[in-house]
């Protein structure tokens, strides 16, 4: 019987310093099936899978595969074995094509010192052919996108072997169509006989795609559920340890006055591109405008132009009238728009800063913060004591701590807190529940929408549809720079907006 | 538990360079050993060789002066994340210009000295702000312009001192300084006939540290500029910005911190410092002007070396200059009394600096780890 199992793994412990980060954890997965852990940020998900593939050792527990008792001690042992693993964070050459990085480290060698391009490029296609994954094997890794990459990382697991493949939050980076492929890959694979362990906290994606469900809590088995026996409001509350409201609690909007003009908008990227080409949009003052679309239409251009990180090549942006277009980020900041952008560790927070020295990035200057130059440690302190306490950033004294120590849930709160306290008049959101598990995504949703009750504009770029259908009091669709049309939230459907988003003709 | 506390103290900065310096000297006494050499006796000499007369302490904080200086002004860069290679340069730069406005002005003592190493501070500000402009506006990057810069000075520095009214007729070098621009330390008493009187009469040690070395100033002013700099970045709007920057260009130039002004100020403030240390040499040791280089000095490198061991921060610039002193001041004790060659003491320090960037690789390490638990104990 115990054969059936790929894995096993048998009351694991694992322990950093004093701190327990597993306990006692067991996991079962079937031969073929697609097993998903759930859990929260930090709950352990990952430490369990670091520790099946040999990056961490358990300080007690035992690991099988395949009926058999291990020892994995290294990653290259759970290679021996047939585990794989896709890290959240690709591991890839940049300048290096899709097949040098599959074969990086197991080349096939013709003579001493050369590598049998020939010999890994047929079996790699072989490969890709099995799997119906559609991939360019010349193409340069920083050329292709990121669910090629992904792609790249699965094929590298299965060419070394893998019949078991671990993805840790895989799709976490993805557009929602590759998420749609994605999964596809997924059923593909486990009907050749793989089995696959998927790490996630996004319920949708587990009902669609798996077969059994571990739910882990603070280090702690849960529960184990068949996925056809439960539904998504039954996994957050075993994931959460609560009940979770799926829907907001929306008052009615009360629209005000025009706050944010922006009129024929033309951007260019790096590469002289125009990605936003003649866009148009209104923002009111009390009301959540939001922005759908696939990633890649000018979403991000957008976003640079309205803050003064890109130039805009022509149109207007105006905060009541007052021109801000080709300014600068302070100029923009001073006119009242505050932002939370989208990747909070590289945009949003200086990591090796304290969240008290973060708290007060753009107005450090300002008085109360800062006199003649000079700053006034005291009240940069409490204004962070104050901040954290209120908008529950943890760990208690947090405002000392290294923003990088952080959680990445409990960093977003930090940079909403810092951006509402900011009180400026706009506030521009993109993608601000990225990578957050369930309980810190409905905080987010929530101080959103207590910003629009006060008056506050809030423009929201989001490519997570359900978000956008969620918040917002009107949709608006970008399609290749433009926006193809603004939809009241009440008349917004799925259908008619992912229709829209894909360039279908404008209902 | 225990585990945990021996990490914090192994994380702590000052640990690991104590534990380099241990080992660096370990390291050196095996050396010595194979070498068929006392390293008891080769050490001894070297701390007698510092310690024993206060003429020999007076000579390691002298020669410390620039060192600190040119460490301090890499910190100052290295905070803003940038490489400022080119403080060899730049001292050249702060020397050239202190041995003009020495020589050829003529004003009353302390205003002197005061306009000598402001002019110098503002020439070599501007080297370095020339390099920032270049980065920012360009994207040179600053090491290519730093090691261009560095040479150009060199030649520019050879160049001018052939010109007649710079040149000292029978010389390859400048003319001097006017001792009114000069830091020496008691400089007219101690050149005074009642001066040299008193001196040459006391055999105390105390008067040979005075009479028989260029003991100046120099040294307090690199401690206030260590201070300065400490308390710019700790309590200043500008400290922070720059820091900002360093650490993330981009959450800072989202937040309205200007980037390409940080880089320029940064290169500038950097640039400045180690022009002052070329100013100071000039003003404060003998003979008081440039002579004719075939190749850097090395002040540059030491200073990369000085900010190493100091840990990033000024005030360890100040502790670290003078122990790098010591070991290359010293060496020549151990090779007069020992017979070993004094070259001795570059593996020693060769080693320290190996070991410091291996500590902060290991504190990385220790970071990352605790950090991943840290993570997991806040959301647990």
């Amino acid at each position: 019987m115990d054969a059936t199992y790929a894995v096993e793994m048998k009351s694991i412990s694992k322990y950093f310093g004093g701190f327990c980060a597993l306990d006692n954890v067991d996991l079962c997965v079937q031969k073929g099936e697609i097993h998903a852990i759930l859990g929260e940020n930090g709950a352990g998900k990952t430490t369990l899978m670091n520790i099946l593939y040999g990056f961490y050792e358990a300080d007690s527990g035992e690991v099988w595969t395949n009926g058999q008792k291990r020892e994995i001690k290294t990653p290259k042992d759970a290679i021996s074995l047939g585990i794989g693993m896709v890290h959240q964070h690709f591991m890839l050459v940049e300048t290096y094509t899709v097949l040098q990085n599959i074969i990086l480290g197991d080349e096939h060698i013709k003579g001493p010192g050369v590598i049998d391009y020939k010999k890994a490029k047929a079996e790699i296609k072989k490969l890709a052919e099995d799997y119906h994954f559609n991939i360019d094997l010349d193409a340069k890794i920083q050329d292709i996108t990121v669910g090629m990459q992904q792609r790249v990382e699965i094929i590298k697991a299965l060419y070394r072997g893998a019949d078991i493949l671990i993805l840790d939050e895989p799709t976490s980076v993805l557009t929602p169509q590759e998420i749609e492929e994605l999964i596809d890959i997924m059923h593909n694979m486990v009907q050749n006989v793989k089995t696959i362990i998927i790490i996630t906290h996004k319920l949708a994606e587990i009902m669609k795609s798996a077969d059994t469900c571990t739910v882990i809590r603070r280090g702690k088995n849960i529960d184990k559920v068949a996925v056809a026996n439960t539904c998504e409001k039954d996994l957050a509350e075993l994931m959460v340890g609560r009940a979770v409201e799926f829907t907001v609690e929306k008052q009615e909007c009360r629209r005000g006055s025009a706050l944010l003009q922006i009129d024929g908008l033309v951007v260019e990227d790096d590469r002289k591109i125009k990605k936003v080409d003649g866009l148009s949009l209104e923002l009111f003052e009390g009301e959540i405008l939001g922005i759908a679309g696939v990633d890649g239409n000018g979403q991000k251009e957008l976003f640079e132009a309205v803050t003064s990180l890109r130039k805009a090549k022509s149109g207007s942006i105006r905060i009541d009238g007052q021109d801000i277009q080709n300014t600068s980020p302070r100029k923009t900041f001073e006119a009242g728009i505050s932002v939370i952008p989208e990747d909070r560790q590289k945009s949003g927070l200086v990591l090796d800063f304290t969240i008290a020295e973060n708290m007060v990035l753009e107005k450090v200057q300002n008085a109360p913060f800062s006199k003649h130059g000079i700053l006034d440690w005291k009240v940069i302190r409490q204004n962070a004591d104050k901040l954290t306490k209120e908008y529950d950033v943890r760990p208690d004294g947090s405002a000392g701590m290294r923003a990088g120590a952080l959680s990445g849930g409990n960093q977003q709160k930090a940079i909403i807190a810092r951006e509402i306290s900011n009180d400026g008049r706009v506030l521009v959101a993109v993608q601000p529940t990225r990578g957050l598990d369930v309980g810190a995504i409905e905080f987010v949703h929530n101080a959103i929408l207590s910003e629009r009750d006060k008056g506050k504009g809030v423009l929201l770029i989001s490519l997570e549809l359900d978000e956008v259908l969620k918040l917002s009091d009107r949709v608006a669709v970008i399609y290749n720079g433009r926006i193809v049309n603004i939809i009241d939230a009440k008349d917004a459907d799925e259908k008619r907006i992912g229709l829209l988003m894909a360039g279908g003709e404008g209902a | 538990m225990t585990k945990t506390t021996v990490r914090d103290w192994l994380k702590k900065p000052i640990v690991g360079i104590l534990l380099a310096i241990a080992i660096g000297f370990a390291v050196g006494a095996i050396v010595l050993l194979i070498a068929g050499y006392n390293p008891g006796e080769a050490y001894g000499a070297l701390f007698r060789g510092v310690f024993s007369k206060p003429k020999y302490f007076a000579q390691v904080t002298i020669k410390s002066t620039p060192i600190i200086l040119t460490g301090i002004s890499f910190v100052v860069a290295f905070k803003s994340g940038l490489f400022n290679i080119g403080s060899e340069g730049q001292y050249i730069t702060g020397a050239l210009v202190a041995a003009i406005v020495g020589s050829q002005i003529n004003l009353p003592p302390v205003i002197h000295f005061i306009v000598v190493i402001l002019a110098a501070m503002v020439a070599a500000g501007l080297v370095g702000a020339l390099v920032g402009f270049l980065k920012s506006r360009f994207h040179v990057h600053e090491v290519i312009s730093c090691v261009m810069i560095n040479w150009i000075m060199l030649y520019l520095s050879n160049y001018m001192i052939t010109l007649p009214w710079f040149k000292k007729a029978g010389t390859e070098a400048s003319v001097e300084a006017l001792e009114s621009s000069w830091s020496v330390v008691a400089n007219n008493w101690k050149t005074s006939e009642e001066g040299l009187q008193q001196l040459a009469g006391s055999d105390s040690p105390w008067a040979e540290a005075l009479l028989k070395t260029d003991l100046n100033y120099g040294i307090l002013i690199a401690v206030i500029v260590a201070i300065g700099i400490y308390l710019l970045y700790k309590n200043t709007v500008k400290g922070y910005e720059l820091r900002a920057v360093g650490i993330n260009p981009h959450a800072a130039k989202l937040a309205g911190i200007s980037v390409d002004k940080s880089i320029v100020t940064s290169m500038a403030i950097s640039a400045a410092i180690a022009g002052l240390a070329g100013a100071l040499t000039i003003t404060g040791v003998m003979p008081h002007r440039v002579t004719q280089l075939s190749m850097h000095e090395g002040y540059g490198f030491a200073g990369i070396s000085v900010a190493l061991i100091g840990g990033g921060s000024p005030i360890g610039s100040i502790f670290s200059g003078i122990f790098y002193s010591m070991l290359t001041y010293g060496s020549a004790s151990i090779q007069s009394e020992t017979g070993a060659a004094g070259e001795i003491m570059d593996i020693v320090i060769g080693v320290i600096i190996y070991l410091i960037a291996i500590s902060s690789l290991i504190i990385m390490l220790l970071n990352r780890k605790s950090a991943k638990a840290g993570k997991a104990a806040k959301n647990g």
